[in-house]
């Protein structure tokens, strides 16, 4: 990744921005988190009432138009094309790229990890009926097709495609440059993060707008989820149903949002006075390569993807202060990962805090890995950590250091952000305290 | 330095069967391969024509240990196993998905796979049978009724089945590939843009050797009649499939759809020299951009060409040669009017003079537009041309737009040294490749 050819850029974060079921800014979002708060409440987007899982972490009360600039260009916005531009534009104006009368808009590009629109799934089901043959118990596609003609609008469908929010953030700040898109379910917008820094490195752009961007607080979404047996169904108790590395955890809650950075190679941010808010050190890739259903008994990949962001930040585990786990309060991530950890920091391991904001607003599967990254920049402006909530019940087996219930402070400078997608793509990212 | 990158091994689905030389040999005779749809009735859609698959069987090509897995393989994964799998074959590399365990080429931290995807649509079928069990009394469907007991009638792997990340992660685990690892989902700058930042990967030296390309199928009914609503099928020609999709010419009049996948072996140029590997192209240059499109349409594509354009010339630049030294063109070449276009407009800027004598070829008429397939069906084409040092036949193009040099023709010997490929997809992410003689 990075090789030690000191011509290699050096990559800043210059602006942060995200969208969250905490609220739709940065500070008071932070301020939430930090006092430990839940934003997980009965799910109001679609009646869940009958559902295993009736209740998630949702973004209330967010309008794009509060931050866009060119309205006409989103009217067919889906939550989240609209999520990825409210945290797109926060993050573009704290970066100040906006005022830089020198800005080439074609070395100015995109990346992100965002998953698929919402499907317009009561039009779907119009034509589903339509065409199904009660007799056959089959679809009759002619039927289905014609049906479909007057159900589905083009405009509604295309907004669906994995590529929108890219359209839509890239036409909003009129970058021109390389635009791409990962979907690599929960490690998606870390991946994002890592590869655009590749780009910058390699002198393909000059800036990168990248991040991530998902609901799947819909009907089918959580159907998914919940065939999978993959979601807390603790519906007496929701609020605190998010319970990382907790024993008594039942699986991950889902939330919603987007979380976006703006990424510079270093010269270009002093060429314009801007002030780095952190440097992005080292990214890891791996591929668990086991089973789409399991993760590897011996995390391997996620130990993989670990040391070749320490390999390629050049760093070792002594100077790594906080690890942001993926930690999505599933048994079989949070025994994996607490397992990585110990394999990849040996003795270091227990005295290395390590958190999980899902503990708070659930897990925000393609966009959770960029929201995560965000807090992580946090941690090192305030040094101070924010916690693992709801974790009344230790699990014996799993001892690492949860910071459990309160935020810390700490001395931060560097951290090391973790996510690994369902299939068993992982990737990690490490970031510190920006010094000249 | 990035390490030079060459490619060793080509693997296509498409309509024309698996592997690249079916497909070679009904380009270089001028065989449409689109016809009548099979695998639904299509007649009650506007379009009725596109290139199928037939006769695949991913659970005879996979290992046997890995045949229960197949059962969560959506179409889109399906074709990317068994396009990974010809790719592996072609490029004469040992993994565990092909030979056995303990004699692999590449160690597998040292193998990338980059498989770019589609929007992966639910098989309605599988989804209604399910939904109506959740009718209420009038027939209608019941949220309730479905929370309650109906989604229990789906598979509990049903979502696994369409996650657009299965593609790699099947690959992955057939073929042991542990070294870095994406999903790239732009539509059909997917392909390209996998292969590229394949490429980077190699280049900066984190594997040695990476599957990439992409796969997609629009034959799922939702899939089918999205692309139907965008506006940019054809659907004047369902009786004279061979014949309707007519990129560059003046009788235009839309794409049709197909399915398929194109993955290619990527390797370092040094590792591959020292295993002794055919090298059949080399991969030179890389380049991608987006389109600013203001007009709050993404249907509406880039009029002047000018994101394709930069995309291109990137590409030529990264390749250290110039437009002067591209031999031939695989264009994106959809037959969408507005698509040809802009791409003639992209054309004519980067080429200038040349335009009007440099052979441009499109794969459309003849498996159709293969989605997040397409660039790497492309790309394995280019590669093939650059290997026989001949272009395939053109077909139905009788009076190409702006003087384009694209009109129909037999397939022809040619010296080839550097071919330019790319697409553009809707939402405007282009990408561009130069690739090389060996």
């Amino acid at each position: 990744m990075n090789d030690s050819n000191n011509n290699t850029p050096r990559v800043v974060i210059t602006g942060i921005g995200w969208v969250t079921p905490l609220g739709h800014a940065i500070e008071p979002v932070w301020e939430k988190m930090l006092a430990g708060a839940s934003a997980i409440r009965k799910t109001d987007g679609f009646d869940a009432t009958t559902f295993p899982t009736g209740f998630s972490a949702e973004v209330r009360d967010y309008d794009h138009n509060d931050f866009v600039q060119h309205p006409d260009l989103h009217r067919g916005a889906r939550p989240n094309s609209a999520f990825a531009l409210g945290a797109a534009r926060q993050a573009w104006a704290m970066s100040g790229l906006d005022d830089d009368g020198e800005l080439d808009v074609d070395r100015v590009g995109v990346y992100l990890g965002a998953g698929e629109g919402s499907p317009n799934l009561f039009d779907h089901i119009e034509a589903d009926f339509a065409g199904w043959d009660d007799e056959r118990r089959g679809l009759d596609t002619v039927k289905w097709a014609q049906r479909a003609k007057t159900a589905l609008s083009a405009a509604g469908e295309i907004e669906q495609e994995t590529n929108m929010p890219l359209y839509h953030v890239a036409n909003e700040l009129g970058a021109a440059g390389p635009a791409l898109n990962c979907l690599t379910a929960c490690a998606a917008s870390t991946q994002a993060v890592g590869e655009a820094v590749e780009i910058l490195r390699r002198g393909d752009a000059d800036a990168m707008v990248s991040g991530g961007t998902h609901t799947m607080i819909h009907p089918m979404g959580v159907t998914g989820f919940n065939r999978l047996t993959a979601l807390s169904t603790q519906n007496d108790e929701y609020e605190t149903a998010s319970r990382p590395f907790n024993r008594n955890r039942g699986g991950f809650v889902l939330g919603e949002g987007a979380g976006i950075v703006i990424l510079e190679t270093l010269d270009h941010a002093r060429r314009r006075g801007a002030q780095p808010l952190a440097e992005i050190l080292g990214y890891g890739s791996s591929a668990d390569a086991f089973r789409i259903t399991d993760m590897h008994p011996e995390a391997r990949g996620p130990m993989s993807a670990m040391r070749l962001a320490l390999e390629d930040a050049g760093l070792t585990t002594a100077d790594i202060d906080y690890i942001s786990a993926h930690g999505t309060g599933t048994e079989e991530n949070d025994k994996t990962e607490t397992k990585a950890i110990k394999a990849v920091f040996g003795d270091l391991a227990k005295q290395t805090p390590v958190s999980s904001i899902k503990s708070m607003i659930g897990h925000l599967i393609a966009a959770a890995g960029a929201v995560e990254l965000i807090a992580c920049v946090l941690a090192i402006r305030d040094n101070v950590l924010p916690p693992t909530t709801n974790y009344t019940d230790p699990d014996p087996n799993l001892d690492l250091d949860y910071v459990p219930n309160e935020a810390r402070k700490a001395e931060v400078n560097v951290c090391l952000s973790n996510s690994f997608g369902f299939g068993g793509q992982n990737d990690t990212l490490i970031i510190r305290r920006f010094t000249d | 330095m990035s390490r030079e990158v060459v490619i060793t091994g080509l693997g296509t689905v498409t309509a024309a069967g698996i592997g690249i030389e079916p497909l070679w040999e009904a380009v270089c005779r001028g065989r449409s391969l689109v016809g009548r749809i099979e695998q639904f009735d299509p007649s009650g859609f506007d379009l009725q024509i596109g290139g199928e698959v037939r006769g695949l069987k991913v659970n005879k090509i996979v290992p046997k240990s890995y045949r229960k897995a197949t059962k969560v393989m959506a179409r889109d994964i399906e074709l990317a196993v068994a396009a990974a799998d010809a790719a592996v074959r072609s490029a004469g590399l040992v993994t565990p998905g092909i030979n056995g365990e303990d004699d692999a080429t590449y160690a597998g931290e040292r193998t990338g796979c980059h498989i770019g995807a589609g929007l992966i649509e639910a098989e309605r079928e599988e989804l209604t049978l399910a939904m109506v069990e959740a009718r209420d009394s009038e027939g209608k469907f019941d949220l309730h009724a479905w929370g309650r007991e109906g989604m229990g009638n789906l598979t509990p792997l049903w979502l696994l089945k369409y996650l657009p990340n299965m593609l790699a992660c099947h690959v992955t685990i057939i073929h042991d590939a542990r070294g870095p690892s994406n999903t790239i989902t732009c539509a059909e700058a997917s392909s390209g843009l996998s292969i590229g930042e394949s490429m980077r990967v190699i280049g900066r030296d984190d594997a040695d050797l990476c599957y990439c390309g992409g796969a997609d199928t629009k034959f799922n009914l939702l899939t089918f009649q999205k692309q139907i609503l965008t506006g940019r099928a054809n659907t004047q020609d369902n009786d004279n499939p061979a014949a309707a999709v007519r990129p560059f010419d003046q009788s235009a009049a839309g794409t049709v759809y197909g399915e398929g996948s194109g993955i290619v072996c990527l390797e370092s140029a040094q590792t591959a020299g020292a295993r002794g590997a055919n090298i059949i192209a080399r991969l030179t240059g890389y380049g991608a951009s987006q389109t600013i499109n203001r007009t709050s349409d993404p249907l509406n594509p880039d009029a002047n060409g000018d994101g394709i354009a930069r995309a291109i010339d990137k590409a030529i630049a990264d390749a250290k040669i110039t437009c002067d030294d591209i031999d031939a063109i695989v264009a994106f070449g959809t037959a969408i009017p507005a698509y040809d276009r802009a791409e003639s407009a992209a054309i004519g800027r980067v080429f200038g003079d040349r335009t009007k004598h440099l052979p441009i070829w499109s794969s459309k008429p003849y498996i159709g537009m293969c989605g997040a397939g397409a660039g790497g069906i492309d790309i394995a084409m280019a590669a093939k041309m650059l290997q026989e040092q001949k272009i395939p036949a053109t077909i139905n193009c009788d009076a190409p737009i702006d003087g384009l040099h694209c009109g129909s023709a037999p397939a022809r010997d040619a010296e080839l040294n550097h071919v330019l490929v790319y697409a553009t997809s809707l939402g405007g992410q282009n990408v561009a490749q130069v690739l090389s003689r060996a």
